[in-house]
């Protein structure tokens, strides 16, 4: 007898193929549909007046001429909202001690950032709206602002929320064995230094939209949004806007990128909820470039100051941190604003065999805007950390980078393990990816290379970094805490009359192939080609519910719910079949479209017969038959509270270090994400990581003014990567399946964006030793390489 | 002060005449008076590229130019490309190295592409990167975007 075919070796085999996303084509001749794209009867456009200042007693408004503007329909100011939107308050019971004041769609009696919503106009056409905006008079009493974060708890700095004392929203600390016994002990070799993380952004190149439309006959919310989390949405717009959860349906079309921005809760949007539903019309808000440098929440903005005790050998036997993050005035609703914190505390140092761990953190207020998870969420500084001092502490001992790591890394063979910060780690391949990486970049050729350049006065530098990245979070990472946030997904799988399969998921789309690789699961398990597979999601009407795709989860769990749904009703067609053909359904199989017999496979009915006899010719099956041709099912990690993925990664960087300008000039990474569905999107997830990494670490900065103003707030002045300046990117995988999932696939959309910054700053630092120079601050902006440098 | 004006031009084939506000710039008259949603809005200051189009032959921000301006022009944009044979062959290589994530640059950075095809420029690397540096692409990191770029001229094949 044929050994049974295993469920990823099949005839119509997807996984782990690089299947072009058949809805790219769509994109490609310009058919997406992205919310600005859309135009309703009779629909409204808003516009709004953001406070100035960085922090500003609001006095009152005169509207007058405002309203005397032409097109202007409705003008609010965060008073008119009292009675119509409850207030929120980003807070999670499970981060103990974590508080944040109520916040409301705009302003009241305070604005707290430059840029936060203080009035709104609903206007005929958008330009009409903005044109009244112009003509509002905000009468604003400017008060002392608290911007900075190293500053953020002294007693002279102004409290940003009287009630709480202090400017203190969260601290935690996390211990393990005896730190300070190490550091005192004569044997170890000990680096100190202080790392600072600048405010990026996510420049997602559509902004936030959103049309929100209502209908009173019904109590009817409909919330077409650019965002991941749809049933989020739906929770928090149902709760904030006293509306039964039943009533509001969230939609996410085409999504112009994401990385975290468009997950949060912004005032704007729901200002635009609340007007659509006091005007009964719809209305559309779409921010401009300078309302999302703005508004948009920022990332990282984070101080540490660390140690690192090494042996002679090069062994790690301690590592001992303080970290500061500044946050803005208010911790980010629902999701808060201590859980980047939270990741840099768990994971610093995590690839390593590490006893003795001290981190402390404290996560504090600013009148800033505010700072939030953004891809990668607190990776970039525990990785440049940890593998930072590795390096510092390697050149100190006269150790390779390479050889430092290999003495230190989580050995391949001990899985399961615990990490000192308490996390558990199963399924990880820090030795297999340092190995490959070395390898595939022919370190010890670019250390060659190095040495001849130095000779020309050629600075190049190799930075490594090994990282783990967070991956399919279980209940553990929010819902625990209390927010409305899934961490479970649903798949639905339908067989329709023409012998297609539909086939949905909560999971959601925002580019990086989510609807494609639903196809290939539900294609190969269930036994159709993929062109037969056709996919909705993005919608709370019609898809079943979930958490929407962040965090690196929706191919780990919203793939699985997929395979199993796939599953499920391949089992329950053949159970017709079955019947049918009068044959045992074990000895039936599925593929190609028809179900055939396991053995020989020779075609006995096809999946368009099938199911017209069911649909249409009912009489032909025995009475007690009740087919199902749908299935459903659910999936979420249960066992660990998230599902680690780990990678090892290098950059090869050139510094003028006449003009303080860097180049990379490569860049490697070695990624094992678990079974790998798509190895094409794979691979494209990391390379836009990496690139979002490089712009962390070389270029993108929110600079602002001591008073909180912020300075950069256009395209032309904030630096993102271009072409021109960006490497090719090579890419390698080891696959370590998790055994969490029958699919057994992890994540991969924020390792790149994780794990470069790190590397990148290795990289100049290697570049730079030899001229006695180092840096420990992102961006490494050419000023600061030369102030490094002793230049300027 | 005219607050309007009339224009007649002609876009993707087809003669349109219309009367806009004379501040309203050519990338909102196809968008919002047209229905040209393929034409994206990304920064409306000519710096990202999303809006990137076709007048008179030259690629141009769609941002930056009045609708006024574009009197008596020939525009094309990504849905007039689509409707014709031009660019097919650019737009199956971009489809094969996945080089759009998202799809919102891809409109403009479609088009820059095809002034370098159409323009002869070799398959080099470092060149076709500084050409399509004016186009930001925050999904792909835009090696993808090069490799298509490279493939199609490698092929001898028109764009």
């Amino acid at each position: 007898m044929n050994e049974p075919l295993h469920i990823f070796d099949r005839p119509n085999s997807y996984i782990g193929r690089s299947v072009p996303r058949p809805d790219a084509r769509r994109l490609l001749e310009g058919r997406g549909k992205f919310v600005d794209d859309l135009q309703l009867p009779r629909m409204l456009h808003a516009a709004f007046l953001r406070s100035a200042h960085s922090h500003a007693r609001i006095d009152g408004f005169d509207l007058d001429a405002a309203r005397a503007m032409p097109g202007v329909v409705a003008i609010y100011t965060g008073k008119d909202f009292a009675d119509h939107v409850t207030p929120y308050v980003g807070t999670l019971t499970h981060l103990a001690g974590l508080r944040s004041a109520p916040q409301m769609p705009m302003a009241m009696d305070v604005a707290r950032w430059q840029g936060e919503p203080i009035a709104m106009v609903v206007a005929q056409s958008r330009a009409e709206a903005e044109d009244a905006v112009a003509m509002i008079d905000a009468d604003l009493h400017p008060l002392d602002a608290a911007c900075d974060t190293e500053s953020a708890l002294d007693a002279d700095t102004p409290v940003i929320h009287e009630a709480f004392g202090s400017n203190l929203a969260w601290e935690r600390l996390v211990e393990a064995g005896d730190v300070d016994a190490v550091f005192s002990r004569n044997d170890v070799t000990v680096i100190k230094r202080t790392f600072r993380f600048g405010r990026h952004t996510g420049v997602t190149l559509e902004p936030r939209a959103s049309v929100v439309e209502y209908d009173p006959s019904e109590n009817r919310l409909t919330y077409w949004y650019s965002g991941q989390a749809p049933h989020m949405m739906q929770a928090i717009l149902a709760k904030h806007l006293d509306l039964p959860e039943e009533n509001v349906r969230v939609v996410a079309h085409d999504v112009g990128g994401s990385f975290g921005i468009k997950i949060h809760t912004y005032g704007d949007d729901i200002a635009t909820a609340v007007a659509a539903k006091l005007l009964k019309r719809p209305v559309k808000f779409v921010a401009d470039r300078h309302e999302s440098f703005v508004s948009d929440i920022h990332a990282r903005d984070h101080v540490v100051t660390g140690r690192i005790a090494v042996t002679a050998d090069g062994t790690i036997e301690a590592l001992d941190f303080d970290d500061l993050t500044g946050i803005g005035p208010y911790s980010m609703y629902p999701r808060t604003s201590a859980i980047e914190c939270n990741q840099v505390l768990n994971l610093t140092g995590a690839p390593y065999k590490l006893r003795n761990y001290r981190a402390r953190g404290r996560v504090v207020f600013q009148n800033k805007n505010l700072m939030c998870q953004y891809r990668a969420v607190g990776h970039p500084i525990a990785m440049a950390v940890a593998d930072g001092l590795v390096d510092e502490a390697a050149a100190a001992i006269g150790v390779d980078p390479a050889e430092i790591r290999r003495r230190n890394l989580v050995p391949d063979d001990t899985y399961p393990c615990v990490s000192a910060s308490g996390m558990k780690f199963d399924d990880l391949s820090h030795e297999k990816t340092l190995d490959r990486l070395i390898s595939e970049m022919r370190y010890d050729d670019l250390r060659a290379d190095q040495a001849t350049c130095r000779e020309k006065g050629v600075y190049r530098g190799i930075g490594l970094v090994s990282m783990v990245e967070v991956a399919n979070p279980s209940p553990m990472f929010y819902g625990i805490g209390g927010a409305p946030i899934s961490a479970q997904d649903g798949a639905t799988v339908r067989l329709d009359a023409g012998g297609a399969l539909h086939v949905s998921s909560s999971i959601t789309e925002q580019g990086q192939g989510t609807n494609t690789i639903l196809a290939q699961i539900a294609a190969e398990v269930f036994g159709v080609d993929m062109d037969r597979v056709k996919v909705t999601t993005g919608d709370t009407d019609n898809v079943p519910y979930g958490g929407g795709t962040w965090a690196s989860r929706g191919a780990g769990i919203g793939g699985e719910a997929m395979l199993l749904a796939s599953k499920a009703l391949k089992d329950q067609v053949l159970d017709v079949a079955g019947i049918l053909l009068q044959s045992e359904s074990e000895s039936l199989d599925i593929r190609s479209g028809s179900v055939v017999d396991a053995d020989s496979g020779a075609e006995r009915i096809s999946l368009r017969d099938l199911a017209r006899t069911v649909y249409y010719r009912g009489n032909e099956l025995p009475s007690d038959v009740k087919p199902e041709l749908i299935a459903t099912r659910h999936y979420r990690v249960t066992d660990f509270p998230f599902v680690f993925t780990n990678s090892a990664m290098a950059a090869h960087v050139e510094v003028d270090v006449e003009s303080g300008f860097v180049r990379v000039l490569h860049f490697w990474a070695v990624e094992d994400c678990g079974r790998v569905i798509n190895p094409q999107l794979v691979d494209e997830q990391i390379r836009g990581g990496v690139v979002q990494g490089i712009g962390g670490a070389l270029y993108e900065e929110c600079v602002y003014s001591e008073d909180g103003q912020l300075l950069n707030a256009t395209m032309a002045d904030y630096l993102v990567p271009m072409a021109g300046e960006m490497p090719d990117i090579s890419v390698f995988h080891v696959e370590t399946p998790t055994k969490t999932s029958v699919l057994g696939a992890k994540g991969a959309g924020e390792a790149g964006t994780g794990g470069a910054p790190a590397a990148v700053m290795n990289a100049v630092n290697d570049a730079l030793r030899p001229l006695g120079a180092s840096i420990f601050q992102m961006p490494m902006s050419p000023e600061r390489i030369l102030k490094a440098l002793g230049k300027v | 002060m005219t607050q309007t004006q009339t224009i007649s031009l002609t876009i993707n084939g087809e003669a349109v005449t219309a009367t806009v506000p004379v501040r309203s710039n050519l990338v909102d008259f196809l968008r919002n008076d047209l229905g040209l949603t393929g034409s994206h809005v990304g920064c409306e200051h000519g710096v990202c590229g999303a809006c990137t189009l076709e007048v008179d032959g030259a690629m141009i921000r769609g941002c930056l130019m009045l609708a006024v301006q574009a009197d008596g022009a020939t525009v094309t944009t990504v849905e007039g490309l689509a409707d014709s044979p031009r660019g097919q062959a650019l737009r199956d290589a971009f489809h094969r190295r996945n080089a759009l994530q998202c799809g919102y640059c891809t409109p403009g950075m479609l088009a820059s592409a095809l002034e370098y095809v159409e323009a002869g420029r070799p398959a080099d690397r470092a060149a076709i990167r500084e050409h399509i540096s004016g186009n930001y692409c925050r999904c792909t990191g835009y090696q993808a975007v090069v490799d298509a770029i490279c493939d199609l001229i490698g092929q001898g094949a028109k764009a």
